[in-house]
């Protein structure tokens, strides 16, 4: 297994579970289902215990892989800077052990299967991939500056639609050049790889390769802080060397264009940092230089933010498994929770998989009345005059 | 078992026991070198009454009980020697009262350091509790249970004697307070009366389950600083120590040594943290401790040492993640450690056992002490780190260890929240009528013997 020589270096001391501050379980899986099991030295301890062939596969080691959302909280808060930027990728590994002996979680099965028989984890036709831009007179892609990327839930979940909306009508409205490949986008793999099927995710990874090239594709505005890491970050190692941006990154040199309304009464807003966009890329300020453009915005951050932010648990192939769903100690609801101790009125998120998680979990925790949540494109699109 | 199992799963909810093979694959084990033993079960309960639940089960049953908390002991501690429940405390983690007024926190046994630590930085940063330096994922009810140390010992001494007040469910079920909390609503001090803690501290859980305690606070003055000063001659430290002290300047005082760098090779540092509400009261303070060791800086056998920036940041974290790291240094992920508590005039002769049994076995090692009260005693650490994926590695470890508590003892020393084995040790040089007491108020407290069997037993 790869990175299988860091395994025993793990002490299982437990800064991993942690934030920077301390200030409560960071880990969400840990969080969740509270066994040391369950933690990321845990798994290291775990995985050893595999190799070396004193634990078997079984569907509780499965779903102890297969609930690490990979947020990247272990890897930015591990005290062993020799090896800690492989911790995830071991992980991936060990998930990958259990692709190999056939050993995953059903949820995860069916994830890889619709992925592979749909191209997309709804089942649903891909002609119907291009809809949720409707009506909105967005042209297919040819040779505009940007293709604009709208992932699969960018794509087929209502919330995931809405957002995708609001951010490409924005992007028309302030005269960025982009087209969208609609029936013709395929899935990013993002989660394909971080659920360890590495065959799967190399193959997908070189069919949009295949793809964004043939139409002349040299930049990208990703909707989802997942596609743009894996098109940023992975699909260099298979030839597809493009421009990737998140949406944030490209509304951000835009805030000038805004004709925002006068502010008559100030609005409270904190922002969830998508693990994918934060901890993973270190792109921290571009959401938050852009609530600080908007007029009468009064921002504050949760008590966890930035590389200390907790994850909603949509992460690493959960959004679609649902392993961290449910009960009061889910991630995403401890997340909402902790959003409505600001005072904020708006959770301002910048990922679909995040408004998804945190919007239903405001509900599961009756905070409707107190808050709610937006994406960045949303909330300008709201204080617009 | 299957019944047991049945019976906590009614108590706690399904989701939180487990007898899967993972969960006793990985609560058979601690980060330290003794061999894994596996329980049949882990429960996380949520409530003293849920804890009081599963004991009546356990003594029905007649299961071992194995309390644990952030499991980071080191010394085996929380395994199941004997099978049966480790009662994972982690979920019981809530903060319940903090006065300001008399300084003291009120928090479930599952608390950690860490949460406790952002808590009161948070809601109340003139207070700090004394944070030691395991990491802060570590529990207050385990590290006052098993007589602690940490960053404001040299004020307020082991973090047992921090202890205000506890709630333990005793090993037959019932719920009972000690401190003033047993009659009066305030968790303030464990006087005036008779003083029961006694019978939960340092007995590696045979003797009940604490689920709350209040701890002593302090002032948490703005600014904090590290004076280092060196030495050459490990006979001296005791006089440096007992000058320092007498200062009462100190929150925290460390000595430390370690063969690398080899700069620091054969150098005794002695690390003195303290805090002050001015930039004049911090001068006056290190004014203070300079003038104490003049003697020593004036013959030339000592100084104070400078200190880059980031040295000093690591020498004032609280906890020190670079101790941490000591499991590294083989790459191999693993260290433990003897704790002699011993008294100050031992340093030097603990000193010269530090190096001589890690020679003789060939490994590395790093040798320390935190100094408890105003010189009171000291908790001298002999650090071995091993590669846990070479058995030889780790077997050099076992018997350095092994050597250092037989060695501490022989000088005069007790080896701190000691191995199995090492508790063994102890019992042969304990007085006989010590150890006979112990038995029989653990035959009173646990007539069932369920309450971590194999620990403080002959065999």
């Amino acid at each position: 297994m790869e990175h299988s020589e860091i395994l025993h270096r793990c002490f299982r001391c437990g800064f991993c579970k942690l934030p920077d501050n301390y200030l409560d379980i960071n880990c969400p899986s840990y969080l969740k289902y509270r066994f040391e099991t369950y933690s990321p030295g845990g798994r290291m301890w775990l995985l050893r215990g595999l190799l070396e062939g004193e634990i078997k596969a079984s569907p509780r080691l499965g779903e102890i892989l297969f609930s690490c959302a990979a947020c990247g909280n272990c890897v930015d808060h591990c005290v062993f800077p020799k090896f800690k930027d492989d911790l995830l990728d071991a992980f991936i590994a060990g998930r990958g052990e259990l692709v190999n002996e056939g050993a995953i979680p059903p949820m995860a099965r069916d994830y890889f299967k619709a992925i592979q028989s749909y191209g997309n984890p709804y089942k649903l036709p891909e002609a119907e991939r291009g809809n949720w831009a409707d009506g909105l007179g967005i042209e297919p892609y040819k040779d505009q500056e940007y293709l604009f990327f709208a992932g699969c839930v960018g794509s087929y979940d209502e919330r995931g639609q809405k957002m995708a909306r609001a951010v490409a009508s924005l992007l028309k409205d302030w005269g960025v050049s982009f087209g969208i490949l609609g029936a013709d986008e395929r899935c990013d793999g993002n989660e394909v790889k971080a659920m360890g099927e590495a065959g799967l995710f190399e193959m997908i990874a070189k069919q949009n390769i295949e793809k964004f090239k043939e139409v002349g594709v040299s930049k990208i505005i990703a909707l989802s802080p997942h596609a743009y890491h894996a098109m940023k970050n992975e699909y260099p190692k298979f030839g597809g060397l493009f421009q990737v941006s998140h949406y944030s990154q490209v509304l951000v040199g835009l805030m000038g264009k805004g004709k925002f309304a006068s502010a008559d009464k100030p609005l409270r807003v904190t922002f969830h940092d998508p693990c994918y966009l934060g901890r993973h890329n270190k792109e921290y300020m571009s959401p938050r230089m852009i609530l600080g453009a908007i007029p009468g915005i009064e921002y504050v951050d949760m008590a966890r933010a930035m590389g200390d932010a907790l994850c909603c648990g949509g992460g690493g192939g959960n959004f679609f498994t649902d392993m961290l769903g449910g009960g009061v100690d889910a991630p995403s609801r401890v997340r909402v929770r902790e959003a409505a101790d600001t005072g904020a009125e708006v959770l301002a998120v910048a990922c679909p998989k995040c408004a998804k998680m945190l919007e239903d979990a405001i509900k599961a925790e009756d905070l409707d009345e107190k808050i709610e949540v937006m994406d960045l494109a949303e909330i300008i699109k709201s204080r617009t005059a | 078992m299957e019944e047991v199992y049945k019976q906590l799963a009614d108590i706690v909810g399904e989701q939180y026991v487990s007898n899967h093979q993972e969960e006793r694959f990985i609560y058979a084990r601690d980060p330290g070198t003794m061999e894994p033993r596996e329980p049949d079960m882990v429960v996380m309960p949520n409530t003293t009454e849920e804890v009081r639940k599963i004991v009546l089960v356990a003594n029905e049953k007649g299961v071992p009980i194995v309390p644990m908390g952030g499991g980071l002991v080191l010394s085996g501690l929380t395994r199941a020697l004997k099978g049966g429940i480790i009662l994972d405390m982690k979920r019981m983690n809530r903060i319940i009262e903090v006065n300001e007024s008399s300084r003291y926190a009120l928090v479930e046994a599952g608390t950690s350091q860490g949460m406790l630590q952002a808590y009161l930085k948070k809601h109340h940063p003139s207070l700090k509790h004394s944070v030691p330096d395991a990491p802060p994922i570590a529990t207050i009810g385990g590290n006052v249970l098993i007589h602690g140390s940490g960053h404001l010992s040299a004020a307020g001494g082991f973090h047992s004697e921090m202890l205000n007040g506890l709630e333990v469910v005793l090993p037959t079920g019932e719920v009972a307070r000690v401190g003033s909390c047993a009659t009066s609503p305030y968790w303030f001090s464990r006087s005036p009366l008779p003083d029961l803690a006694g019978l939960f501290l340092g007995w590696a859980g045979t003797t009940g389950i604490a689920t709350k305690l209040a701890i002593k606070l302090f002032p948490n003055l703005p600014i904090n600083d590290a004076d280092v000063f060196v030495t050459e001659d490990p006979e001296i430290v005791p006089d440096i120590i007992s000058r320092l002290t007498r200062t009462q300047v100190a929150e925290d005082m460390m000595a430390a040594m370690a063969p690398k760098p080899e700069w620091l090779h054969g150098l005794q540092m002695t690390i003195v943290n303290y805090g002050a509400e001015t930039k004049r009261e911090l001068t006056l303070k290190r004014d203070l401790l300079r003038e104490s060791v003049r003697k020593y800086t004036d013959e030339k056998v000592g100084g104070f040492m400078p200190l880059p920036p980031d040295m000093k940041g690591r020498f004032i974290e609280a906890p020190q993640r670079s101790l941490s790291r000591f499991a590294d240094v083989r790459q191999g992920g693993g260290f433990e450690y003897v704790g002699g508590i011993m008294p100050i005039e031992l340093f030097a002769k603990a000193y010269r056992v530090g190096i001589e049994i890690p020679e003789r076995y060939g490994i590395t090692y790093a040798l320390g002490a935190r100094i408890v009260g105003l010189g009171h005693c000291m908790m001298f650490f002999f650090a071995y780190p091993f590669n846990r994926a070479d058995k030889n590695d780790v077997r050099n470890a076992q018997k350095a260890l092994e050597d250092t508590n037989e060695a501490v003892l022989e000088m005069g020393g007790i080896p701190w929240k000691a191995e199995a084995p090492a508790q063994k040790q102890i019992i042969k040089k304990m007085d006989h009528n010590t150890f006979a007491l112990m038995n029989r108020l653990r035959e009173v407290l646990d007539p069932n013997g369920i309450m971590n069997p194999g620990n403080w037993e002959v065999d």
